[in-house]
């Protein structure tokens, strides 16, 4: 008997204190005369059976009850549900932003056996640099931890793309052999590489995506076979890679084999070039990896001494090939995402408190018709969960149209897609997230209420509990705790934007129109020299143009580009670099940048007269401090240069990084070693709207050469702009999360004390009838808004603190304690407490105490 | 829920407990030992269907609780005993007269035997 009864827990509380003896009966009465173990077989299965039927009889009654409830009391139904969404909306979209750039694992075959592999120069200050080519080779020889590996270089010369309609810029990478095995993923027409490809004076082929597939022959299909102009080289498409196949970045359309590099080059162990990428045997993992691949560059080191001398390996899973600030970021944005889920959860608990507190009587009086506590848990919990569900749905609604707007916070240098796409990672942790919030919000309100409703307060007039109204205030000052440390960190992240808005870049950037013409790299240099002067020639005879000139790489286009120099009886203490750029007369007229010293290039600067360099401030303090750097010699790339100037520094790593010094040579002098220096970027200054001038040079450059390409055309100044273009992006999404959970927090405040004020109407209007001032009444419902605010505030400090410091490497430099931006926020979260009570208080304040007692 | 057509047809299990309370009020066993005597021992209700069925019937008001005890010497202390109500009659008749309609189709077509 007793274990029939153990079984009737199964059922609901109520069904069960309604029949549970009756059941008993039934059963007794069964039990005479019948098998045991039919018995209890046939009851087991009648009881189960029945009792999940009965609690969705149950469910099904709550959910009709909740629905018509709802939708009586719209206002509270739709802010309930107004503020989920924007919780789970939010939350939702950051997870999914999280689990494209952090979780997923990266679109090919067993990713998380791909690595990349890196030379570790730590004595040089750089933890990660390209393979040279000997070093990949050893490596690939002497390993015993990988299956495979292989590598590729990105073209840094855009490849020029004609014959087709409008000459196009590509991306392009050249590719070993093995590369796209070693992915596991091979061409979705056609065929992949051979050996054969790799050979000098092979037919040239390449490979093509899908998209450019698609853009130039209406299709894969069509593709194979075809013949493109790549820099004015036929090229013969043998394959192209399945849709949505990205790598080694999302921007790259053109694969070609590794080729075309001198047996010098290849055998130089300080040609930086290589990208090595290798597949982990099956069961290998990483670290075991890092000791195999520590041992040959020990190996290594000893062998070569001269060039390997401090030379170690960097193994990085693949998924992890992104700077820290990114995944900083990333982590930043869920972090703010929870915490705004925090508030609106907090939000929600208080409105189903105010509710709850509101329908005491209707409790009440159901428990003293014999409705039992359960079913009323059981109602309220299905009112939140219904809440809930409702609140994700649009959540999900908001977090679709959210999401193209994270688009820019996805690192570029991973091999995933620009859009963070939805799974079943998201749905699931939509539908846990629906779950939780329901829970969080719903049954702190239903133990409290079902714990109280009985028939005292059918008699007492529901005023507000004591402990009840300690619990709502502490959910409050959560809610003030948890916009304190966004509006922090959101203060924070604004002094540092403003910061790198402040680093001066070197450079005037306003008036400038920048484009870029790559030249094949081959091509003789006489008309080479003629295409520029042409240009410029015709460009600076315009109307509204002040100055023209070209240089090989603006600044902040392109980070590296730097070579070691030599000065002849100086000996530093390290290596010294500069960032080497070519250039024709009049570019630092054109940008603005001062001229210290001596003279600009000129024309007279011919190939075969004396070469002459132009050398940044910093480059001729470091070498010749205190002394005159003009008319001195320095060794470049096997040349004596002689400085004839020298001009002010530039940020040509853009203004969150540090720079090089920097050399300037003319353009003419270019040796034909260095062809991928060739002045590929013309900058005009107009006197006028220098987008204006767009079309015209263009018009020029086309007159000049039909068939050149023209790319990247902007205003220097939008390209310094851009420079802040994810800080900015981060910025908003943490500035609009501050701004809802200050809404939040202002509306939760209004809330509870619109609710107190309500609830002691009486005691302020006997209050008032004893000669209380109306003053005092106001200030009292002030100060208790401001108390709550101010507890917010100080528990807030430390937590606001903690997440600063875990964003250290976002900020710039600004100090995670800076105790302005502490106090701004301080500030801000206080004016909101006293906005969210002033309303309140001045009803209280106005209450007439003659109406409110005789109600009584 | 006095809308009799609303509840129609009506799910065999209620019809049958319907029909036990037609002539008297009975608890759960005997409606039960009822059952199964009319259906000839083919319908052996067990107390889960038993009960989650009386649970709704209360629900849709087709059966109550009487408040007045059968006679003393008939009385069970510890049970609880179900009457049903006008509008249970009414239903059950309204689900008699379907299945009437029913049978006559069912002639008619020659599946049923008997006058159509």
């Amino acid at each position: 008997m007793c274990i029939y009864r153990l079984l009737l827990r199964l059922y609901p509380a109520s069904f069960r204190a309604e029949y549970g003896e009756e059941m008993c009966a039934v059963f007794a009465s069964r039990r005479r005369g019948e098998n045991a173990f039919v018995l209890w077989a046939t009851a087991i299965y009648d009881v189960v059976t029945n009792a999940v039927r009965v609690h969705l009889d149950v469910l099904r009654q709550d959910l009709r009850v909740t629905l018509n409830g709802l939708r009586r009391a719209p206002a509270f139904s739709l802010t309930a549900v107004g503020v989920a969404a924007l919780g789970m909306g939010a939350t939702t979209a950051a997870f999914t932003l999280l689990n494209h750039v952090l979780i997923r694992p990266l679109p090919f075959p067993h990713a998380e056996q791909l690595v990349a592999l890196y030379q570790k120069e730590l004595t040089h200050g750089t933890p990660r640099t390209e393979a040279t080519p000997p070093n990949f080779e050893d490596w690939r020889a002497l390993n015993k931890t990988f299956s495979a590996m292989g590598a590729y270089v990105p073209t840094q010369i855009p490849i020029n793309l004609s014959g087709q309609g409008e000459p196009v810029q590509l991306d392009g990478n050249m590719a070993s052999v093995d590369l796209f095995a070693i992915l596991e993923v091979h061409p979705a027409v056609g065929r992949g590489f051979t050996i054969e490809d790799e050979r000098d004076g092979a037919p040239a082929v390449v490979l093509i995506s899908n998209g450019l597939a698609t853009t130039l022959f209406g299709g894969a299909a069509g593709a194979v076979g075809a013949t493109v102009r790549l820099n004015h080289q036929p090229y013969v498409v043998i394959g192209v890679m399945p849709s949505g196949f990205t790598f080694p970045s999302r921007e790259t359309d053109v694969w070609m084999p590794l080729r075309g590099m001198t047996p010098e080059s290849w055998a130089n162990r300080r040609n930086h070039i290589l990208n090595v990428v290798a597949r982990l045997r099956p069961g290998v993992p990483v670290h075991q990896s890092r000791l195999d691949m520590e041992l040959i560059a020990q190996q290594l080191e000893l062998a070569y001494p001269k060039d390997n001398a401090g030379v170690g390996v960097e193994v990085l899973p693949l998924r992890d090939v992104m700077s820290p600030q990114s995944r900083t970021l990333v982590i930043a944005v869920f972090a703010a995402a929870l915490c705004l889920m925090l508030i609106a959860c907090t939000n929600l608990a208080n409105l189903l408190f105010a509710r709850a507190t509101a329908r005491r009587h209707e409790f009440a009086l159901r428990v003293a018709i014999g409705a039992g506590s359960e079913r009323l848990i059981r109602q309220m919990l299905t009112e939140s969960a219904v809440l809930a569900v409702a609140g994700s749905t649009l959540g999900m609604l908001l977090a679709v149209l959210a999401i193209p707007l994270l688009t820019i916070l996805v690192p570029a240098a991973l091999p995933i897609g620009a859009t963070p796409e939805m799974d079943w990672r998201v749905l699931g942790f939509a539908a846990l997230l629906t779950l939780a919030t329901s829970i969080a919000f719903g049954v702190g309100p239903a133990l409290r209420f079902s714990r109280h409703a009985d028939y005292t307060t059918l008699r007492v007039r529901a005023s507000a509990g004591g402990r009840s109204d300690r619990l709502r205030a502490a959910l409050v000052v959560a809610e003030v705790v948890g916009t304190m440390v966004l509006l922090v960190s959101t203060g924070l992240l604004l002094k540092a934007m403003w910061r790198v808005q402040a680093v001066d870049p070197g450079f005037r950037t306003d008036g400038v129109l920048t484009m870029r013409t790559s030249l094949p790299v081959f091509i003789p240099h006489a008309s080479r020299r003629d295409f520029y002067t042409r240009v410029l020639t015709e460009t600076r005879a315009l109307p509204g143009v002040s100055s023209a000139a070209y240089i090989s790489f603006l600044p902040m286009t392109f980070g590296a580009g730097n070579l070691p120099l030599t000065v002849p009886g100086v000996t530093m203490a390290e290596e010294l670099r500069a960032h080497t750029r070519f250039i024709t007369p009049g570019y630092f007229k054109t940008l603005g940048i001062p001229l210290i010293e001596g003279r600009d290039v000129s024309d007279q600067d011919h190939p075969t007269a004396q070469p002459v360099a132009v050398i940044s401030q910093l480059l001729a303090r470091r070498i010749w401090p205190g002394q005159l750097a003009i008319g001195r010699q320095m060794t470049m790339v096997g040349i004596d240069w002689t400085i004839v100037g020298v001009v002010g520094d530039v940020a040509v790593r853009g203004p969150e990084q540090a720079s090089l010094p920097q050399t300037y040579f003319p353009s003419d002098q270019l040796p034909p070693s260095l062809g991928f220096y060739a002045p590929k970027d013309l900058v005009v200054r107009a006197s006028g709207d220098p987008a204006a001038l767009a079309p015209v040079v263009r018009r020029i450059i086309h007159g000049v050469n039909p068939e050149q390409a023209i790319s990247d055309v902007r205003l220097l100044e939008d390209l310094v702009a851009s420079q802040a273009a994810s800080r900015r992006a981060q910025l908003t999404v943490l500035a609009t999360f501050a701004a809802i959970a200050f809404l939040l927090a202002a509306v939760g405040i209004y809330g509870l004390l619109s609710f107190t004020v309500t609830t002691r109407t009486q005691e302020v209007g006997i209050r008032l009838a004893l000669g209380a001032a109306r003053r005092d009444v106001l200030m009292m419902f002030v100060s208790q808004g401001v108390l709550l605010g101010a507890a917010g505030i100080v528990v807030a400090i430390p937590l606001a603190y903690a997440a600063a410091r875990g964003m250290t490497s976002l900020l710039f430099g600004v100090q995670p304690g800076d105790p302005l931006i502490y106090a701004a926020a301080a500030l801000l979260a206080l004016l909101m407490t006293l906005t969210g009570s002033l309303r309140p208080a001045l009803h209280a304040a106005s209450v007439d105490p003659a109406i409110t007692i005789r109600t009584e | 829920m006095d809308d009799v057509a609303a509840l129609l047809p009506l799910p065999p299990v209620t019809f049958h407990i319907l029909l036990a309370l037609a002539d008297r009020d009975r608890h759960g066993y005997a409606i039960i030992q009822e059952v199964a005597e009319r259906t000839g021992g083919e319908l052996k209700l067990s107390a889960g269907t038993l009960y989650r069925s009386i649970h709704r019937m209360l629900e849709q008001g087709l059966v109550e609780e009487p408040r007045d005890r059968p006679a003393p010497e008939e009385d069970d202390e510890r049970r609880r005993y179900y009457r049903i109500t006008r509008f249970g009659i009414d239903t059950a008749k309204a689900e008699a007269r379907r299945l009437e309609q029913l049978v006559k189709l069912a002639r008619a077509s020659g599946f049923a035997r008997g006058k159509a």
